[in-house]
């Protein structure tokens, strides 16, 4: 099978798993408490029978649930979420524009957790046994053990707090009038503990699985043969040893850039860091449930757009996978 | 048996997580006898620092609850709904297994397709959906972290049963007449036994920090005081008191280390291939 012929195929599986995410968000819906025409015409302060049906009728929720599935698909393909009850706009304008806000924090935070997670990994598997490899692994374990959000809360009370380094709340500071420039700064400067503390956690993953690769590869046959041809000890690492044991990290780390946006949740609630994940604590104070459940559909479509990419990107990577 | 506590003591991460262990699991069997308090109660005056008083030895709330009961009757808590959602998680995960491995073809196919379509939904978001919907207790807490949690034992039991059906004992079994169920349970089941204890260990870990995740957030069961919601309490207070973030925050650590520690040395002791793993879903 060809390549194209492959994506395509992928990302027809990606789409079957969307669309039955879509239903059952769509049952997760029906399952909120409250009916949503009562909770509007409550805050319209029309309590009245008469109100509430016209308002069901409007919505469609009179009608049979199969096509209240139908409509709700027609709608999530059109990229209409519905609306947030609770601020009176559409629910996909509320999440486009967040989403830069996200995109920036999780970015940094994914190229930082894979620099560092790689280096550090590969450093400790060339140096096992020795105090700077069981330096390495043991940091690794705590930060895999800690919770991500007192990390972040820790962060803030020593760094921002304490020391006042760094600012820990929101992504720039409010009521200056900067330049550009002053601007971008102001904004990196925001961004430096909330990335941090995301890619510590991701670091501990990969700098886990980068020396345990490492250390499965280097015992492999190939590495003996380069060992006995005399090839020199740097280039084994480099070249035999390290690009192998490079593979399963691609893909860990496409599966994880769809998850950080799941991820970042915690991070921005305590940060205050108005992306995808501060907007969906907010639906959660607020009970808002079309708003959350929007938020949710957005983040598994992103988890599966992640997951085909990431596919698709391997087998340029390693002509030795099957396309199947 | 004596060979497998042989090989977990060479492991001394794993002895000291053991203790640990023992340490937490002691304080939650007898909260009420080491504590007497209760949890919720305004012992002090609020915002009582740490290491003033003998019996508010880690400092007062808000409300001047004592943190020292908080953090005591929290590894119940804690304790219990990773204990209970692991064991659910694992009845899901290792019927849904055993069946896909042991039957093979179509079965095996269709149930695969499901499981990997859980694994691809972002964890903790599905979480939050499910315990804000079906309203944050104990029970929708439980399930909605067994939900998150069964998908990778299935695959476990599954890749096991693959290669233990094709064994001579099973055909053995086969041509007895026992039932399928009987050798599921009695004749496979044991053999794939280590690996689902090791990865069991590393589930309670993982359980434990999505409760206390789901807790900071606000979602945590209203009438239990858990460490979590003791940290979700004390994030708008952090510049006044250190101390109520602190505790719970290091709490939660030692029990999760020492499981993961624990975990390993079960690995090593059962001399199973598993250990360390895929993350504990991004918290």
């Amino acid at each position: 099978m060809n390549r194209t012929r492959f994506a395509a195929r992928r990302l027809a599986q990606g789409l079957v798993a969307l669309l039955l995410i879509v239903v059952v968000n769509f049952f997760l819906i029906r399952a909120a408490p409250g009916d949503p025409a009562a909770v509007m015409a409550g805050e319209a302060g029309a309590g009245d029978a008469k109100f509430v049906a016209q308002l069901r009728q409007q919505f469609g929720l009179d009608k049979p649930m199969i096509e209240q599935l139908g409509l709700y698909l027609g709608h999530v393909a059109l990229l209409d979420l519905g609306q947030s009850y609770r601020q009176q706009r559409p629910v996909a304008d509320l999440i486009a524009e967040r989403v830069p806000a996200t995109l920036l924090l999780t970015g940094s935070a994914f190229v930082l957790s894979l620099l560092l997670g790689i280096t550090l990994g590969a450093w400790s598997s060339s140096r096992v046994g020795t105090w700077s490899d069981s330096l390495v692994t043991t940091v690794a374990l705590i930060f895999y053990a800690t919770p991500l959000f007192w990390v972040a809360l820790m962060a803030v009370l020593i760094l921002s707090i304490k020391l006042d380094w760094l600012p820990g709340f929101g992504m720039a500071t409010v009521g200056q009038n900067l330049s550009p420039l002053g601007h971008a700064i102001d904004v990196a400067q925001h961004l430096v503990l909330p990335a941090v503390t995301l890619a510590l956690f991701y670091m501990a993953i990969y700098a886990r699985m980068t020396r345990t690769s490492m250390l499965e590869v280097s015992r492999m046959d190939f590495v003996k043969t380069a060992r006995a041809k005399g090839v020199p000890r740097g280039r084994i690492w480099r070249v035999h040893i390290l690009r192998n044991a490079l593979l399963p990290i691609i893909t860990l780390a496409g599966i994880q850039a769809g998850q950080m946006v799941g991820g970042a949740i915690l991070t921005e609630t305590v940060f205050a860091w108005p992306g995808i994940g501060r907007l969906m604590f907010e639906a959660l104070l607020q009970r808002d449930y079309n708003l959350l459940l929007g938020l949710f559909l957005f983040t598994a479509a992103m988890v599966v757009l992640f997951n085909v990419l990431t596919d698709v990107i391997y087998t340029i990577v390693d002509p030795r996978i099957e396309l199947r | 048996m004596r060979d497998f506590w042989r090989r977990f003591r060479r492991n001394k991460g794993a002895l000291v997580g053991l203790a640990v262990l023992a340490a937490v699991l002691c304080l939650a069997l007898f909260a009420p006898l080491i504590d007497g308090g209760d949890p919720w109660a305004m012992v002090q005056r609020p915002f009582l620092p740490p290491f003033e008083l003998a019996h508010t030895l880690f400092g007062t709330d808000t409300l001047g609850r004592d943190i020292g009961t908080g953090l005591v009757y929290g590894a119940r808590v804690s304790l219990m709904i990773g204990f209970v959602s692991t064991v659910a998680a694992l009845v899901l995960g290792v019927t849904l297994g055993a069946v896909s491995g042991y039957y093979g073809g179509w079965i095996d196919a269709a149930l695969m397709r499901f499981t990997e379509l859980f694994q691809t939904v972002p964890s903790f978001a599905l979480a939050i959906v499910l315990v804000a919907i079906f309203q944050p207790s104990v029970g929708s807490i439980v399930t909605a972290i067994a939900i998150v949690s069964w998908p990778p034992v299935a695959r476990l039991v599954r890749g096991e049963f693959l290669t233990l059906r094709q064994r001579d004992f099973v055909e053995a079994a086969r041509l007895d007449g026992q039932s399928d169920l009987r050798i599921i349970f009695v004749e496979l089941l044991p053999n794939a036994a280590s690996s689902i204890v090791v990865m069991a260990s590393l589930m309670v870990a993982t359980a434990i920090l999505l409760e206390s995740s789901l807790s900071f957030m606000g979602l945590g069961d209203p009438d239990l005081m858990s460490w979590g919601f003791m940290i979700g309490a004390a994030r708008t207070v952090l510049r006044q008191a250190w101390w109520m973030s602190v505790f719970p925050g290091l709490a939660i650590l030692m029990t999760v280390l020492a499981l993961n520690l624990v975990g390993e040395g079960l690995s090593d002791g059962l001399n199973t291939k598993l250990g360390g793993g895929r993350g504990n879903a991004g918290l």
